[in-house]
């Protein structure tokens, strides 16, 4: 039987609003665990824009992206909240006691009196490149990523792509593939010097191929790869091919949670603006993901929305009990939980 | 005002006006301009605002800048003459400039 981790609320998405919500639901003692897609704590905030400023949150005239994801770990940090990382939640289904199951792409499983889905614009994934007929190869010749460098042993490679998942992979695979062929629009990497260099070297001593260009054409059958076609400065090369690595970045994608049976709106989730519950009792949605008349897709939005949930949460999670409004300024008890007073 | 004109990949004119100081992306979005999703809302972090810049236009409106470029490394069929259109601001030297929407974004 596999482990169920329990936990009062189950947060799908660990963006800004995701993280927020841990403030506004543990100031009512409702315990969260959040899964997220990513390595690591921000959702967008971190993956897209963790350099850029943002304006518009009250209080801040101006905050680097990633400096907010940190200043709400901060402030979250007296909730204790968990974190899973690096899985996708698979299925959501109620169970007779009115709780929910939740499984995630690794078949974890977590059980929840309520569940928040903050995932912004839907889960990070693997872009696919833009090479014409790559669909049939996916998942036979071409991947994503790399789960066991043995699937790639005695294959004649080749990845695509300037960063540094393209070149570590490229200096990774080198000794165990047949022939590697790196493939990147320009002689220009977004990768650490290091590594480049590295590449250039084995190069020189006729290790890999560098080739300049994109990749236009490929061909094989029944999902096995032969070849790939490269357009390059000097017209059309044909490599030989048997695996490809494409690394063309990360784009957001609903994914599954079409499939929870929330009547979406064109991708998003109908919620009402008093809950920002969804059609299903005990599911809320909030930030990005929402929709309501008069969304605006804003972070400040976001923060509103999870602190009315908070109130509808409790109810749902502690019944009949009496739900006191509370000022962090003034209340003990409040303060108390956060830590900044001696409980 | 400074003109601008989108052509949309099925050949379709987007004429419009634009202010200076905007983006070029921002005109698109404002025009429902098919083909332009600016994903990351135009900070330079996705390459779904890809546009080609009309051969009489290129040399006035110039080369990306590295950041610019790393992200053009996602886009679909990138040529000698792809812009990111959040990265081209619109300005008084470009009244007439023409761009072409690409067949797909990444």
């Amino acid at each position: 039987m596999t482990d169920i981790t329990k936990t009062d609320v189950l947060i799908v998405g660990a963006g800004p609003v995701g993280l927020f919500a841990v403030f506004e639901l543990g100031l009512f003692d409702m315990k969260c665990h959040l899964i997220d897609i990513l390595d690591r704590p921000g959702g967008q905030c971190a993956e897209l824009y963790p350099e850029k400023p943002i304006y518009d949150i009250p209080g801040w005239p101006s905050i680097s992206a990633q400096g907010l994801v940190d200043k709400l770990l901060e402030q979250i940090a007296p909730f204790k909240p968990d974190f899973t990382y690096n899985r996708m939640v698979s299925s959501l289904e109620k169970l007779e006691d009115g709780s929910f199951r939740v499984t995630t792409d690794e078949n974890e499983v977590f059980e929840a009196k309520v569940v928040v889905i903050a995932a912004g614009g839907g889960s990070f994934q693997p872009k696919r490149p833009p090479i014409p007929g790559i669909e049939p190869y996916e998942g036979k010749s071409v991947f994503y990523s790399v789960r066991r460098m043995e699937d790639f042993r005695g294959h004649d490679l080749v990845i695509v792509g300037g960063g540094d998942s393209a070149l570590d992979w490229t200096l990774n695979l080198q000794p165990v593939a047949k022939s590697v062929t790196l493939v990147h629009r320009r002689p220009e990497f977004r990768a650490a010097p290091d590594s480049v260099n590295k590449m250039y070297a084995l190069q020189e001593m006729k290790q890999l191929t560098f080739q300049v260009g994109q990749v236009t054409g490929l061909t094989g059958a029944d999902g096995k790869l032969s070849s790939a076609v490269i357009k390059g400065p000097d017209g059309d090369v044909e490599v030989p091919c048997t695996r490809m690595l494409p690394f063309f970045g990360l784009t957001m994608k609903l994914g599954p949670i079409a499939e929870w049976g929330l009547n979406l709106h064109e991708n998003l989730i109908p919620v009402d603006t008093e809950k920002f519950q969804t059609s299903v009792p005990g599911i809320f949605a909030v930030g990005d993901i929402n929709w309501y008349p008069g969304k605006l897709k804003l972070i400040l939005s976001g923060f509103h929305e999870v602190a009315l949930m908070a109130q509808a949460a409790k109810r749902i999670i502690s019944p009949g009990e009496r739900i006191v409004f509370q000022y962090t300024t003034s209340s003990t008890s409040l303060q108390k939980k956060l830590g900044v007073v001696e409980a | 005002m400074t003109k601008l004109t989108f052509i949309a990949h099925d050949g379709t004119h987007f004429d419009m006006d634009a202010e200076n100081g905007s983006t070029v992306m921002e005109n698109a979005i404002r025009n429902a301009v098919p083909g332009i999703e600016a994903e990351c809302g135009g900070a330079c972090a996705c390459a779904t605002c890809h546009v080609y810049v009309d051969e009489a236009w290129t040399a006035l409106v110039g080369e990306p800048e590295a950041m610019e470029e790393d992200m053009l490394d996602f886009a679909y069929d990138v040529q000698p003459n792809s812009r990111l259109s959040c990265q081209i601001k619109v300005r008084d030297a470009l009244d007439g400039l023409v761009v072409r929407v690409p067949a797909r974004q990444g």
